[in-house]
This record gives structure tokens, sequence and C-alpha cells, in this order.
């Protein structure tokens, strides 16, 4: 396994975060090793996209700290005190993470290349030709190349959810988070979704999956973490947690999933 | 039960064994006739007839309206009618979309502010706050920065001024409420999406939501535009001479009433067409993804 500690791509202590009176994280610790491959399952309500979204500051933690290839994620440390830092600031931050979401959320005007060139360009100011070119090989590779004039409307799920990955993926982030990716997706069209994150997996990409597909946490995991009521359970191989859960929890929602 | 189980599964027309009441190749289909459409269509033409006849025999010099239908002065009241509408909407629409934004702040103060614009411009009439514009002198004799930029205020509040400043802000606050409704329309997910990509607040406005806004916020401000061209006429209670108080003007003198009120009336009624086209095409640019997608999702249809 890969260094952890210092060189960890996300280093998370004692992640809190409230919705008002209900507290979603319960002091969430992690360290996710460069390269490694985390699958985060569990039931609804249990924190999991929460705590993705404290990673890349979608949602802003109440206590503890996260950093993030280094960069304490959301504030500037001076002595003991953070400051919160300002909108500019945390956008450069997310640069490092690229983020796929359960409902695809591609940009509706805009067809599939300019979905994809659009970040590169605006966010990063490359140059436009450099970056159309890379697009089309990433849509090579996802095998979406004929819908780049496409419009998010006319493709199917799986197909948006292809797009979406390779927009996250042409800001060549450090690290990867998917939400639920396929648990919008009709049957048919998951393992289409599916064989993508396997290749990017293969490629050595350092990703976090919050998923339900407990197949592909089996094959594609290094790591797999059971989340309930906003604290991890358990946190293993695939083989440790899916196959011989330790604690009680898992155990019942494993056979739930599964039945 | 039993028939329909001894029915052929396809029966053929030229089938012998079809017997003779179910053939129907020498059946005619004939449609319904509609004859209370016919006869509603026939009195409607009838009394459009009487309207025609009426207006034609009536006491109107169609000749009158002939002449002065590009006379100068209305043709400068035209020129005029069409500035104040283009100046009031971009004004309006400015502000509208800054106060909408406002609005939307967490900021409690902006928030506030906002509340207040549209509550009071939208809640007095527009006649009233054109008056107030047009006599702010009698509060304010002086406007500026006393000692550095001062004006009379009668110098500066001429009709065009407090036409402007009336038709557009009272205009912003109803645009405001547009643009919040196109704002709110857009899902969160699509401001979110773009946050990931690192795109800061303002870019992502810019670049994602409001362009999807454009789809929901056009059509209504479109409407505006066209309500705008007819509500400058009641500027001409402040005296800016756009073509309604320049058509009264004439007929004051000439008592060519009805004539030269038909002649406004045809020029907005040709300024409001041409606009609605402008509308049309307009609609068309910003609906680009949900346009394709519905003549997509029709064409099965239209096929089978």
């Amino acid at each position: 396994m890969p260094n952890v500690g210092r060189g960890a791509m996300v280093y998370a202590v004692d992640v809190e975060k409230y919705f008002g009176s209900f507290q979603a994280l319960k002091g969430i610790n992690l360290a996710l090793p460069r390269g490694e491959v985390l699958c985060i399952i569990g039931p609804s309500g249990s924190g999991k996209s929460t705590f993705l979204r404290c990673i890349n500051r979608l949602e802003r933690a109440d206590r503890g700290a996260i950093w993030v290839d280094g960069e304490l994620v959301g504030f500037r440390r001076v002595g003991d005190t953070l400051h919160e830092l300002g909108d500019r600031d945390l956008a450069r931050q997310r640069l490092v993470c690229g983020m796929v979401f359960q409902r695809f959320n591609l940009f509706a005007h805009m067809t599939t290349l300019q979905n994809i060139i659009e970040g590169p360009i605006t966010v990063q100011k490359r140059r436009r030709a450099e970056v159309v070119d890379e697009a089309m090989s990433l849509l090579e590779r996802v095998g979406l190349a004929d819908k780049r004039d496409s419009y998010p409307l006319e493709l199917s799920g799986g197909q948006q959810q292809r797009v979406a990955i390779t927009r996250a993926l042409a800001m060549r982030p450090k690290l990867m988070l998917f939400d639920e990716p396929t648990s919008a997706l009709d049957p048919e069209l998951v393992g289409e979704v599916l064989a993508v994150m396997h290749d990017l997996a293969a490629s050595g990409m350092t990703m976090i999956v919050v998923t339900h597909e407990l197949g592909f946490a089996r094959e594609a995991a290094h790591r797999v973490a059971f989340m309930d009521q906003g604290s991890i359970v358990e946190i293993g191989s695939p083989q440790e947690v899916l196959t011989q859960p330790r604690h009680p929890r898992t155990r019942e929602f494993i056979a739930a999933v599964l039945s | 039960m039993s028939s329909i189980e001894t029915l052929q599964p396809v029966p053929r027309s030229d089938d012998t064994s079809v017997p003779p009441e179910f053939t129907t190749a020498h059946l005619r289909h004939v449609p319904r006739r509609y004859y209370g459409r016919w006869m509603a269509a026939a009195l409607i033409l009838l009394a459009f007839a009487f309207v025609i006849q009426a207006f034609a025999t009536g006491q109107i010099e169609w000749k009158v309206v002939g002449q002065f239908f590009t006379a100068k002065a209305i043709l400068i009241g035209l020129e005029n009618t069409i500035i104040m509408t283009i100046c009031a909407m971009v004004l309006g629409i400015v502000l509208g979309v800054l106060f909408a934004i406002m609005y939307m702040s967490p900021n409690p103060v902006l928030k506030n502010v906002a509340r207040f614009y549209v509550w009071f411009f939208r809640g007095t009439p527009l006649l009233l706050q054109l008056l107030l514009w047009f006599n702010l002198a009698l509060i304010f004799p002086t406007i500026g920065i006393p000692g550095w930029l001062e004006a009379r205020t009668v110098d500066l509040i001429t009709p065009f001024i407090a036409t402007l400043l009336g038709l557009g802000i009272n205009q912003g606050a109803y645009t405001a409420e547009v643009v919040r409704g196109g704002i709110l329309s857009v899902d969160v997910g699509q401001s979110e999406a773009a946050r990931s990509i690192g795109m800061t607040s303002l870019t992502t406005l810019r670049r994602i939501v409001l362009p999807q806004a454009m789809r929901v916020i056009i059509p209504p401000v479109g409407n505006e535009v066209i309500s705008m061209v007819k509500l400058t006429s009641v500027a001409s209670v402040i005296q800016y001479s756009e073509i309604l108080r320049n058509a009264q003007t004439i007929y004051y003198a000439n008592a060519r009433v009805m004539e030269l009120l038909i002649v406004a009336a045809i020029w907005y009624l040709a300024v409001v067409t041409v606009l609605s086209i402008g509308q049309h095409f307009l609609e068309r640019h910003f609906s680009k993804g949900h346009r394709r997608a519905r003549t997509v999702m029709a064409a099965p249809e239209g096929g089978a």
C-alpha cells in the first residue's frame, strides 16, 4: 500500500457536520493514500455523500479538518486560528478534485464537447485547440466520440454519466469523487458506467466512490468503508468488510443489499 | 368468448370465409360535419362586415390619416418612443438583474433593500411615479455632492430623464422578479457541477446559471418590452414628446382627433409586430438543449 500520513491524498481528522440540530457526521477520520480506490457503502442518510461533499467543500465541515493533497480545505491557518477562505481560493482548491454526481448534472445548455472543454478553457485558461484534442481522445476512451455535438437531454443516463466523468477528467484532477454514480441509472445502463470507472481505477487514479454496487466495491476497491449514522463503522479490505464483516450492523446491511 | 376464439387472427378482405356483414372494401368514410362551427363563423364574419362598413362610412377622413402618417412630428414622436423603450428597458433589465441577485444574497441588508425596492415600485402606480420624478425639484432644489458637483434639479430632470427614471426603475422591479424566478428555475446541481470544476460564484452565474435562466426569462421580458412600447404613452402627461403626445399636439390644432389617434395606433401596432417577430427568434436561440430534445422525442411518434 502506498504511503499514508503527510503524503496522503486525503487526510480527514474528526470531521463533524450539522444540519440544524441533526448531526450528519460524528467525527470522521480517514487517511487515503495516493492511488487508492476507496468505496464507501452504507444505508441512505448515513452521511456518505455529506462526507464526500466536505472533501471538495461543497459542504463546509463544522468541526475537524480535511487536508487534500497536503492543503487544508476551506481555511487558511494562522497559528491556531483557521480563517475561512474566500470564493476564489475555494474555487482554486476544488481543482484538485473531480466530482461525479448521482444526477449527472451536465450543463443542459451545452453540447457534450462544450461541457467537457468549459472548465479547461474558462477556468484553467488553456488553449482551445489543445483542450478540444484532449477532450476528443477522452471521449474516444469512453466510447462517445460520435456524441460530441449532442445535448445532454439527447443522451441516455449511462451516456450522460460517462460524459460527466469525462468532464471531470478533462480538468486533470488528482482525486476523483463519485457520489452514487449509478444510482439514478436504469439497471441495463449501470454496466457501461462501471466499466469506465474500472478503467480509471486500473489507470492508478485515486478515487472515493460512494456506491451501492457491492460487486464494483469487491472488484475495484483497495479498501471498503461502511458508514452508518454519521460514523465509519468498519473499514478494511473488500474481503474483510464485504465477506467477513466484524460489526453486526455491517452484516445486516450487506445481507439486506444482497437479498 | 367462444366466438372470438374461433375467429382467424387476421381476417383478410379477400377472404371468402368472412361473413358478408364484415366485408369492408366497399365502405366509405365520411367525416362529421360541424354545422355549429359554420354558423358561428358566418355570424362573426357578418359582424365584422358591419364594423368595416361603419368605419368606411363613418366621419373619418382616411386621407387625413394618410397625410399625417408620415408627418415630421409623428416620425419624431415615433423615434422618441423607440428610444425611450430601449433606454427604459435597458435600465430596467440592468436593475432587474442587480436586484434579483441582491434579493437572493445571504446578506440581510442587500436582501431587504431589494425587497423594499420591489415592494415600493410594484406597489405604486406608474403614473404617480412619473409625476414624482418630474416634480423632484419641489423637494430637492439642487442635486449632487454639495460644494463639488451640484446642479439645479429643474435643469437636470428633463421630461426625458424623468420618463427614463420612472419607466426604467418601475420596470426593474418587475424584471427583478422575473430574473429571480428564472435563476430559481435552474437546478442546484448545475451550480454544484460548475463549482466542482473550479468556477467562482460569478463565473458560475455568468456561464452556467444565467444562460439557462434566459430560457425562462426571455418570454416574460419580451412581453414587457412590448408593453413598454405602449407604456411610454403615459409619459405624454409629463411633456415627453413621444408619438401619442405629438399626435395630440397636432389634433389640438386641427381638431382631427380620431384620424391622429388612428395614425398613432397603426404605428404602435407596427412596432409591436416587429418586436414580436424578434422575440420569436430570441426564444429559439435560448432554448438550446431543450428544443432539440423535444423534436427528437417527438420524431418516433410521428414515424409510428
